[in-house]
Parts: structure tokens; sequence; C-alpha cells
């Protein structure tokens, strides 16, 4: 008799991109409560080195679709695919794998109220059993990293909300995962705060070249990813030129495109940051930041105007 | 007929559905405590963890322990003496506190104890770490929550109360012998002697036994209550006090038939 079940995953299963595919792809994925479809036929890919973001208003689904993402909760209906791995009906000992390839920003920060701030930052390292001197170079140079090396040895409740989702990032970014999900970073922060959350997103995209979905009601943040980079040369936040199309900025949209081209597949030019604006359970719109501030359609408009 | 059908019907199906769903939930527990269980041998174990929750539950209940314990045998001797008197057999209080203590208030008391004091406290914790999202944050970082932060609960309940229970079981005949030897004038030697040759092999294993099972029902009741936590610090509230109130009810419940079944094994 053959022994039937998933064989185990080998420990490496997700640490590269697959070539010429997308990092995250959504198909027909639905998800429904006792009230009601919260997701009904939601399709999209998230491209290495593309910075996707999900708009939409309070209890439209974004949350839903970052924790489906990063499969901390399994769809009724439809794939999701992530690294090349269908994870939607992963055991639980998999995901646990899995998780360790990615990085999670979760709303409120989510950090460890009984553990300090470097304790939290080294939660993964520690659990991979990296050597000591390593993981204290890693958790200062990460803090360095969000502006908060001299709090370290802080509590989470001693910090303010800001503090406490830098160090979210931090946590989330220590391990140079190449895949980064961030739930609504900036929610209930005020816009200087949001301002330098926002930056710091941009560094990681531009430094390390994370690929990362991120989830927000602000249409600010959005048009802030779009429009800014951060330039490794002079060590600052500029502002992108308008037709410059960034599809090969990044080592791994390069990677993948390189990898597109030889096997003989299309690669259309994504542009590095896309919007996505959820609505009714549905994708209401997809396309770059620039479509979306142009677009005649008057729910978009009146979107766009109620964040001004 | 068919009107009364139809009136029934709805009653049935929202029965059928209370039964479901409490099924469901005696499955969901089964299976946790079941995980927590099996993660004891596999690895990665937790011995920090472990070793600090045994401090948290052993050490932090002693006071509570010692200070019931003791009262506990010394009421236990005012009651029995009372009724002994009227024979003039005061000399046999020893014999009834040693019995009564190891075989049962010893284990059933300190186990109480431990359910008020840690099953509340493991309940709340995990509940807000459920609530702010830190078990599925913990999740998010690849570790798994029930190995991280149930297992070492689990561990370290089941090997704290037994020795709870015999620090509580020797302190209340301490306790006993105190009040026996200011109010009934009995002397060490008498009370003690009597107390100890009481006790025979089987009452030990039973008074020992029982807090190993108690301790599984009480770390695993508190631990599901806790990781199951919906809607907030009101979930909360309400997940830690059904951790005391089951934990409390189910372990009164199994005593009942792990003494009947003890007592039967023991020939007593």
């Amino acid at each position: 008799m053959t022994p039937v079940g998933r064989p185990a995953a080998p420990p490496d299963q997700f640490s590269e991109p697959v070539p010429g595919a997308p990092l995250v792809s959504f198909k027909d994925i639905r998800v429904g409560f006792d009230s009601g479809d919260v997701l009904n036929g939601i399709t999209f890919d998230v491209w290495p080195g593309e910075t996707k973001i999900l708009l939409g208003e309070g209890g439209s689904g974004k949350t839903l679709l970052m924790k489906l993402a990063a499969g901390l909760l399994r769809p009724d209906a439809g794939n999701v695919t992530v690294m090349g791995q269908d994870i939607s009906d992963m055991p639980e000992k998999e995901l646990l794998n899995f998780r360790r390839h990615i990085g999670f920003v979760f709303q409120e920060g989510a950090l460890f109220d009984s553990m300090t701030v470097a304790d939290n930052v080294s939660f993964r390292l520690d659990e991979e059993k990296v050597d000591e001197a390593e993981i204290e170079t890693r958790v200062r140079e990460a803090l360095r990293f969000v502006e908060m090396e001299p709090s370290m040895e802080k509590y989470p409740g001693e910090l303010s909300g800001g503090m406490r989702r830098r160090v979210s990032i931090a946590r989330a970014l220590v391990d140079r995962p190449p895949l980064v999900f961030y739930d609504s970073p900036t929610a209930g922060l005020d816009p200087v705060t949001c301002q330098t959350i926002i930056t710091l997103i941009l560094r990681g995209r531009d430094s390390q070249g994370v690929t990362s979905l991120l989830a927000t009601q602000r249409v600010q943040d959005a048009f802030g990813l779009a429009n800014f980079r951060f330039d490794k040369t002079t060590g600052h936040i500029v502002r992108d030129s308008p037709n410059e199309v960034r599809t090969a900025q990044t080592p791994a949209r390069e990677s993948a495109q390189q990898s597109a081209k030889q096997s003989g597949a299309q690669s259309s030019p994504v542009p590095p940051t896309n919007v996505l604006v959820l609505r009714g359970g549905k994708i209401y719109f997809e396309g770059a930041a620039d479509e979306l501030l142009h677009s005649s359609d008057e729910y978009l408009k009146a979107f766009l105007a109620s964040a001004e | 007929m068919p009107e009364e059908n139809e009136t029934l019907q709805p009653v049935v199906s929202a029965l059928a559905e209370g039964i479901k769903r409490q099924v469901q939930v005696v499955q969901d527990y089964a299976e946790l405590s079941f995980q927590s269980l099996a993660n004891v041998f596999t690895p990665p174990h937790y011995w920090a963890d472990t070793l600090e929750q045994m401090d948290i539950i052993g050490v932090g209940s002693l006071p509570i322990i010692v200070l019931t314990g003791f009262f506990i045998g010394g009421v236990l001797v005012l009651q029995t003496a009372s009724q002994f008197e009227r024979f003039g057999e005061t000399a046999l209080t020893g014999d009834a506190v040693a019995l009564a203590l190891v075989r049962e208030l010893g284990p059933a008391i300190t186990a109480l104890l431990v359910a008020g004091r840690n099953a509340s406290g493991i309940a709340s914790e995990l509940g807000s770490m459920v609530v702010t999202e830190q078990v599925d944050a913990m999740r998010a970082l690849g570790t798994d929550p029930i190995r991280k932060l149930m297992t070492p609960r689990v561990i370290a309940t089941v090997l704290m109360l037994p020795l709870l229970t015999a620090v509580s079981d020797f302190v209340g005949l301490v306790g006993g012998f105190l009040v026996a030897y200011f109010t009934l004038r009995l002397g060490p030697v008498q009370f003690w002697t009597r107390a100890i040759h009481a006790l025979d092999f089987g009452d030990l294993v039973q008074g020992l036994m029982k807090p190993f099972i108690f301790a599984f029902i009480i770390s695993t009741v508190a631990c599901f209550m806790g990781l199951r936590v919906k809607g907030g610090t009101q979930g909360v509230g309400r997940a830690t006090t059904s951790a005391v109130v089951v934990s409390s009810v189910i372990l009164l419940v199994v005593d009942t038939f792990i003494t009947r079944i003890l007592l039967w094994a023991f020939n007593k």
C-alpha cells in the first residue's frame, strides 16, 4: 500500500523565486463568513521587485488578502501560490517553514510584549539557532535601519505607536526576506510618522530589492511609494522622474526578466509600484498609481477625494 | 400534523446545530491536547520557557498552597475530633486526617487552587496574545505557537502539581498535628505514628497519581480557552472565567471516576 499524503518539504523549497513566474499569485479567491462573501473572484499577481498596494475602504478584505498570502488563513475557494508553491491547502507544518522566507508587518505591530525590542527583532534568528554574535550584529543593523537602536532594551509597552511599527519592520526585515507583507503599516498614525514608515518601506524596497504587498487605506501611501525612491548613492529619498519605468532596477526583477527572456516567455514592463483597489469583495481597479490619479471613474474620484 | 412538523423543524435544526458545535469544540480540544503532548517527543523543545513556567506555576503557587494546606489540616482535625470525642477515640484523628488529606483533599484542593490561580493566568495571557495578533505574529515568524506557548505550560503544570500536592499534604498534616496538640492534647508520637501507619502504598499512589491527571486537565483547558479567544478584551475575560470554571468542574468529575478505579485497583 502506498502511503498517502504530501511529502515533507525540503528546507530550501522557498528560498529562490521561480524564474519568469510571479512571486505571489492569487487565483479566483473566495472567502466568506456567515454574513456573506468578503472576497469573491480575486485574481492578481505580484512580480519579483514589484510593490503592489492594496487600497480599499475598511472591511474591504485587505487584511484578509495579506493573511491569505502568508498562509495564516485559508481561502474557501481558489489558489494562492507563493514562490512557486501552492499554499492554499499546505499543512501547517510546511507553512511554518514557508513563513521563514517571508516578512510580515502586522497592523498594530503585534510585538511580543513580554520581550524587549532586541528580543523581538532577534526572535526568528534565535529560532533558527543563528550564532549569538551574528544575531547581535544583525539585530543592531536592523534596528539602526529603522532608527531604533537606542531603544533596543525597552519593552513594547514603553514605545509609541510609530516606534512599535518601526520595530515591527525591523523584525520583518532582519532575516532579509525576498518578500514582505505590510498590513496597514500606517493605520492610526499621525502624518509625520506615516511619512517615516513609508520612507522605511521605500528604503527596504530600493536598497534590499524587497518585493512587497502593502495594504493601506491611505492613498498618500500609494503615491508616496509610486513617486519616490531611495537613492543608494546619496542616501536620500528622491522623486522619480515622471516617465521613468524602473522595471529592471531591483536585482530580483532583473533575474526574473532575464530568465523569462531565456525561456521565451512574454515579459511585459510592469512598473515597480502598482495599485489595486478593492470594492465589494472584488478588484475594482488595477494599474499604476498615475492611472488611478487620472481615472475618470466616479467611485475612484470620490475615493481619492476622501483621502485629501 | 404537517403543520406541527413545520413548527418543530427550526427547533430541531437549531438543536442539531448546537450539538454539532459542542462536538466540534470537544474535537478541537482533543486535537490540541494531543498535539501539545506529541510535541514533547519531537524537537524543537523550549526548555527555557518550560523552566520559566515551572517557576511561575510551581514556585509562584507555593505560598497559597502552604497557607491553605495548613488550615485545611487544622480544620479537618477540629471536625473529625468532635465526632471521635463522642466515642472517646480522639487518638484516631491522626488516621483520619492522613487518609483524607493524602487520598483526596490534598490533590483536589491543590488542583482547585492551581486552577484558580494558573488556569486564569494562562488563559488571559494567551487570550491577550491572540487578540493583539501576537500568536499570528509567531506563526508568521515560522514558530508553532502550540509548541512554543502551550507545550511548556502543560509540561510545567504536570511536573509541578504533584510536587505542590506533596507539599500541601505535608503542611496539612503539620497543621493538623498542631491543632490536635493544642486542642486535644495529642502527643506528637501518638499523632504521627498513627498518621503514618494509616497510609499504605495504595493511598500514596492514589494521592500522587491524581495530580498528574488534574494538571493535564487544568493546563490543556486553560490553553485551549486562551488560544480560541474571539471578541477582544471581553473575549479574554470570558475565556479566563471559562478556563477556571470548566477545568474545576472537569477535574472534580474526573476525580470521582479515578477514585473509583483506584479504590478498585488497590482492593479498598
